[in-house]
This record gives structure tokens, sequence and C-alpha cells, in this order.
């Protein structure tokens, strides 16, 4: 399958790992991955604090680069994203853009998914042949939980790794604190909602969180690196494109390097 | 052709916002940080949410048609708001017929003034109230007070919040807040002649309160009331509770005045079915609740000989007109979104700083009373008060997709909003991202210098304005050496893929070879 790669804004900039693991992981499955140089960001930023006007050239740009028939689905390593594709772009173009936007944002939103999406629902595989020898600890991220539905995808396709010892999260449905500029701007609730969150991971022992969006991952990794604990975060990608020709090698802490 | 100018279209006269208790003191940030500390509170809210939680999980789960019923409630919900007027003259027609007097109320203040009047032509100067969202919108009780009647709260978690001159916290539960051992201190504070030995026993906290209550059921004449349904096609007013003081007030005195929002009107008596199974499953998690009184106008010779429907808008009729933010108003006040928003469950009720609090009243306190840009409006700082986690929006027993809501009352806030320092950032930042090459020159100029801040450690722990509430808990990674695309081009991108698809080509030709390693 021909599958366009939207890395998004902060997996190209910040976290090109979990990017660079889910170009590997879907090319290792056979699929040929193609990257339209042109894209940048999806606009979420802008339109979840209030901004609907500023966001309207995002949206067309990404209509534009990934609108090619050619390009059979689009994945992106983050439920948030896909979700702002999926739920928003369409608001955006209707009201501040035109119908050739609004036509050309249903056409692609219509082939959009988040990775674990991709992964079961149109390819079709749960076993991914991943080999990944660690304690794991999985947190849904409110967005594929709630806006995409993921469900029990990325489990399934955590389940069928090789070697993985799985525990379950207390509390796994419930929200890091993130929400994006939420952060920021009522930091002091965020921080109350990290503090659970981060003792809920911790109590599990896993060696590694994993979810399906860098930017959750973002926030619990700094919650965690701040108290210098020995739990990494790492993209469900990481674990995913892992195998034993190709392991990857866990990020170091501060905890671990003591 | 020939035409005439008209002149520019005039803005059509808007309706007024919604006064009372609908608006706090601080902005939510602002007063959730003091909210925070309070160990009390956080603790209690975090026993109880988690409780009610999985009690609702429960009753909701055994219904096989509960996502029907959910479906049958959003849509009966907006054919009412459809057509509100026509519901609402219905429902005067029908309380007339039985012998009952309508009122219509613009605001919180008409609202009040029409009580106050009915009051005091009774003669009374005390009555008896069930627990109301409405009259706690209004501020009836100090209106009330302050033209000398006394207003009894007869819902015990109400009646706890009303003796320590608190505010509720909680649409359901006022009282949340408090423990045991505050109620006993309340209660030996403020209730006359009470056992000044009581202990802190709930059993005898409720007896203490119950002795107090009883007295002044069978002797105040008047009742004041909320309603949680009333029915337009018989005129069927409808409150449900648990404690039968609800029941008390509605049948001991002579006079019972009840105000009723005006989006609480439903169209036929047959709507019940759908909504007396939705609202305590939502609310309190038990199939059903103990107590649903149900009354028509007046019935000689049994119950208050005069009954009195005061009607409010309040700002209500404002939020009808927003095409997007009315579906808000199908809400019926059963409290599940509190209970399952981490915010809420952390920051607590008064953070909001109005009666109504949480998911729900981050969005409908903004409805009804506006938020005004300019001023630092503490309700323009109530649609930012969500993560937007969407748990509100999952448990909502009409489907308000509540996360979509405090995303338009963003826009409409900024909207309305001057330039601000937030607003040139945003334009600043879309304009780069939608120049590719712009993009691609600010990612790579940002990495040495992230790097720099970040030194050996590779994290940046502390941050300038407006982000330091970020560093304040949070380290931030330094910036990555290479960005994605800078690998992609690179040649160890195009050897690290190449040797993926040769990888894969292997195990596709010999799928077990990897396992039997």
């Amino acid at each position: 399958m021909r599958i366009g790669l939207f890395a998004t804004c902060l997996g190209d900039t910040l976290f090109p790992d979990a990017v660079k693991a889910t170009a590997v992981l879907l090319t290792r499955l056979g699929h040929h991955v193609v990257f339209p140089p042109e894209q940048t960001c999806c606009g979420q930023m802008h339109v979840n604090t209030g901004y609907q006007r500023e966001p309207v050239p995002l949206v067309r740009g990404f209509a534009e680069q990934f609108g090619d028939p050619s390009i059979e689905a689009v994945v992106m390593p983050s439920g948030s994203c896909a979700g702002s594709v999926r739920h928003q772009h369409r608001i955006v173009a209707e009201r501040y853009g035109d119908a050739a936007l609004a036509d050309a944002v249903t056409a692609v939103e219509a082939k959009t998914y988040e990775l674990s999406e991709l992964l079961v629902d149109v390819l079709g595989v749960t076993d991914v042949g991943a080999w990944f020898p660690y304690r794991v600890t999985y947190h849904p991220t409110c967005h594929s939980l709630r806006m995409l539905r993921v469900g029990d995808k990325p489990l399934r396709l955590l389940h069928a790794v090789d070697g993985i010892d799985l525990v379950e999260l207390p509390e796994a449905d419930a929200c890091c604190g993130f929400g994006g500029t939420f952060a920021v701007k009522n930091a002091d609730t965020s921080t109350a909602m990290l503090q659970d969150k981060v003792r809920d991971v911790l109590s599990t022992g896993a060696d590694v969180c994993t979810a399906g969006d860098s930017s959750c991952l973002m926030h619990i990794g700094g919650g965690l690196s701040r108290i210098k604990a020995g739990t990494r975060t790492l993209h469900l990608a990481q674990i995913l494109a892992s195998t034993r020709t190709s392991p990857c090698t866990l990020p170091e802490t501060e905890a671990a390097a003591r | 052709m020939s035409s005439t100018f008209l002149g520019m279209p005039a803005v059509p006269p808007r309706s007024p916002y919604g006064t009372g208790n609908l608006r706090g003191e601080h902005t939510f940030p602002a007063a959730a940080h003091d909210e925070l500390r309070n160990e009390q509170l956080r603790g209690n809210l975090r026993k109880a949410t988690r409780t009610i939680r999985g009690k609702r999980l429960d009753v909701t789960g055994e219904l096989p048609d509960w996502e029907r019923l959910r479906d049958a409630g959003a849509a009966i919900k907006t054919d009412t708001m459809n057509r509100l007027p026509e519901l609402l003259e219905q429902l005067e027609r029908k309380v007339v017929e039985h012998g009952g007097t309508v009122h219509w109320a613009r605001d919180g203040a008409e609202a009040n003034e029409i009580v106050t009047r009915l009051v005091e032509e009774t003669g009374s100067d005390e009555v008896i109230k069930v627990k109301s969202m409405a009259t706690q919108e209004i501020g009836l009780n100090e209106h009330l007070a302050g033209r000398g009647v006394t207003a009894y709260e007869t819902d015990l978690a109400e009646l706890i919040v009303q003796l320590a001159d608190d505010k509720p916290s909680h649409i359901l539960v006022p009282a949340i807040h408090r423990n045991r051992h505050e109620v006993r201190d309340i209660f030996r504070a403020a209730i006359p002649g009470v056992d000044p030995g009581l202990d802190s026993v709930p059993a005898h906290l409720a007896a203490a309160a119950r002795a107090y209550l009883r007295e002044k059921f069978m002797t105040v004449p008047v009742a004041v009331s909320g309603a949680n349904f009333g029915i337009a096609e018989t005129g069927t007013l409808s409150v449900v509770e648990s404690e039968g003081n609800g029941r008390m007030c509605l049948t001991m005195p002579d006079t019972l005045i009840t105000v009723m929002g005006i989006e609480k009107v439903l169209p036929r008596y047959q709507d019940l079915e759908v909504f007396l199974q939705l609202l305590p499953r939502s609310s309190t998690g038990e199939r059903m609740n103990p107590y649903t009184s149900l009354w028509t106008g007046v019935t000689p010779g049994d119950g208050p000989q005069t009954f009195h429907l005061v009607l409010l808008d309040n700002g209500r009729t404002a939020a009808l007109a927003d095409r997007i933010g009315r579906e808000a108003l199908n809400c019926i006040r059963c409290s599940a979104c509190l209970n399952v928003c981490p915010v809420y469950e952390r920051a607590g009720g008064h953070a909001y700083g109005s009666t109504y609090p949480g998911p729900i009243g981050a969005v409908l306190t903004p409805q009804l009373a506006g938020m005004h840009a300019a001023k630092n409006d503490p309700n323009s700082s109530l649609p930012f008060a969500s993560s937007l986690c969407g748990a509100c929006f999952d448990a909502c027993p009409v489907k308000i997709d509540i996360p979509s809501l405090l995303v338009e009352l963003r826009h409409q806030h900024t909207e309305q909003a001057d330039t601000t320092v937030e607003k040139l950032a945003m334009k600043a930042a879309a304009s780069v991202m939608k120049r590719p090459r712009l993009f691609t020159a600010a990612q790579r100029a940002a990495g040495p210098g992230g790097r720099l801040v970040a030194g050996r450690d590779r994290k940046i722990s502390r941050l300038p304005a407006p982000f330091d509430g970020w560093t304040d808990s949070r380290d931030v990674p330094a910036p990555p050496r290479r960005t994605f695309r800078d690998w992609l081009a690179s040649e160890e991108g195009e050897a690290t893929l190449r040797a993926a698809a040769e990888e894969g080509a292997r195990t596709a030709d010999h799928p077990h070879q990897e396992e039997n390693r």
C-alpha cells in the first residue's frame, strides 16, 4: 500500500524517533511510505486554543499535501492530530475556507488514520513481528480513546510483541493533564493531574510508559524526568518497530545512571 | 431592474445576558491555584467522584438500551429547544387551566422580585426550600433575606452549606467539600437547641437535621422549589430527590412557588419515561431516585392550594440564539460530567465561580452570563478550564458534545478579544507553518539554541513566561540533533529504510525464522 506519512510538527521537530519508527515499521511490513515534503502542522493547537481563522492555510496545506489520490492512506503517529484532521478541519474549512477546501478536507479525512487504526483496521495486522523484552505500561491518550475510539487496538498490538511484559496501568483512561495550551494556561491543575498519572505509572514498575501521542508522552515524560524516575517514555511506534535484528535501545534515565 | 436601497440591515436586538451567581471573582486559574491547596477538598472530591463514577457505570452498563435512551434524550431536548416558545405557551395554558398562576421573569432580578412579592402576599416571613439550581443562580435566598424573609434549605447538604454560610460546590452533592467532623461543628454552632454533645456519627448528624427540619415542614406555610421537568402537554411539574424533604415541601405548605428555567420544559408526559431513567442513573448512580413528585396545578383539598410557576429566562434566550452553544441548554443537571471530569476533581466547584461548575458549567455559565473579553472577565477563563479529554461527553445522558462546545466558546472569546500577545504568537506561528521552507528554517534554527539551553543532561528545566508554568513541574527534552525530515533525506535515513524493507522481505519469506532463533 502507498501510505502518506504525516510527521506532525511536534514529531518532526522534537520527537523524530517516533516518526522514524513509524516509517521503519510500515516499510518493514512491505508498504511504500511517502513523505510529502511541504507538510508542516495540522493546526490543532490553533483550533483548540480558540483560533480558527489562522489555521485555514494549514488545513489547506494538509489537504493539498495528502490529497493526491495515489496516496491510499494517510497515517500519523498521533491520536490528537488524527482527531484534528478528522473532526476539526471540516469546521475550519466550512467556516473560514471555501467549498473547494471543504471538499478537499472531506476527501482526505476519509483516508486519515492514527497508527494503531491503520495497522489493525486497514492493514489487518496485530502481530507486526516486534521484539521488545521490557516491562511496559500503556497510557491510552484521551483523543485516541474518546475522539478516534481506537479502543483496544494499541493493546492488541502490544500483546503480540515478543518478549514484552505488558502491565496494566491503573486508572489508565484518566487524562494526564496535558491538553495542549491547557498545561500552560492552567499549569496548577494540569500538574495535579500529572502527579496522579505519574504515581500510577510508577506503581506498575514499568521500564517504559508508552502511548500513541508524543505530546502526552512529552508531558508524562517531563514529569518523570523532573522527579528523576527510572521509567522512560517511548512512542508505541518505537516498540512496534523494535526487532531482534534492529532492537530499540532504551534511553538512559538519571535513575538508571546513578 | 430597479432596486431600492434600504440602508444597512441593523443588527437584531440581542437578548440580555443573565444576572445573579453566574460569575466568580477570580479567573479559573487563580481560583484553582488556591483550591488545589485544600487537601480536605481534594481528598473528599477524589473519594466521592470515584465512588459515584463506579456506581454510574454499573447502572448504565446494565441497560441494554442505554445508548438508545441517550439518543432519545438528546432528540427530545433538541426538539424542545427548536420550538421552545410554543411549548412554553402550552405549558402556561395548561398550568392556568389547572388552577395555577404563571409568571414570566426576564432575569434574576425580576424573578426575585416576583417570588418575594408572592411570599409577602401570604403574610409569612419564612419559606422552606427544595434544593434548586435556578434559585441559587438568581440568589433568591439573599434577596429574600434583604426583605426580611428567612429561607430554610431542607436538602441535607444544602442545609449544611446554608448553616455554614458557605457556597455549594457540586450540583448534586453541594457539601462535597466538607467532612463529617466539619458538619458536626457546623450543626453545633448553627442549629438552635441542638445537643451540645452531638458527635460526628452520620446517623446522629442526620437525626439532628431531621429534628430541626421537621418543625419547619410543620409550621412554615410557603415553599419554594425548582423543577426538574415541566410537561407542556399536561402542565405537570416534577421534582426528583432522595431525602423526602422535597415531598414534604411540595405537599405540606399552603402555597407553593416553583421557579423553573425555561429550558426545563418537555413536550409530552411520555417523555418522562426517557428522562426518569436517564437522570437518576447518571446522577446518583441509582436505578431510580427514592422520591419522584409530580403535580399539576392545584388539587382541591390535597396539597398546596395556591400554586405559582415562575418561568425564568435569565440569559437562556441569549444562549438559544447561539446556533452551536444552544446545545448546552439540553443539560438536565445530572452532574455526571462533574464526576468524571479530571479538572473538576482537582480544582473543585468553587473555582468555577458560578452556580454551575464543572464541564457543563464552563459552557453554560458563559452562555448565560456572557464573556467580556476586555475586562479579564472570569467567565472568559472558563472555556479554557479543560484539557478537552472528552470524558464529559461520554458520560452525558443527553450527549452534549461539551469538548466541542468549549472549543467553540474559546473561538468566540478570541474573536471578541483585542490583539493580545497570544493572538500575535498564534498568527506568527501560523504564518511560519504555512510556509514549508520557513518552517524548516525555523526548526533548524531552534535546534542548536534549545540544545545549548538544555546543556549536558539534555533537558530544559526552566522556561521564561508564559511557559514557566510548564517547567514548574515538567522538564522539556532538548531538541534532537536532526529533525525527522532531515533524517529522512540523509544517507542514514535511506539506509535504515532500505534495511527495514529487506528485513521485512526476509521475515515474509521465512515467517518463523525470527521466533525460532
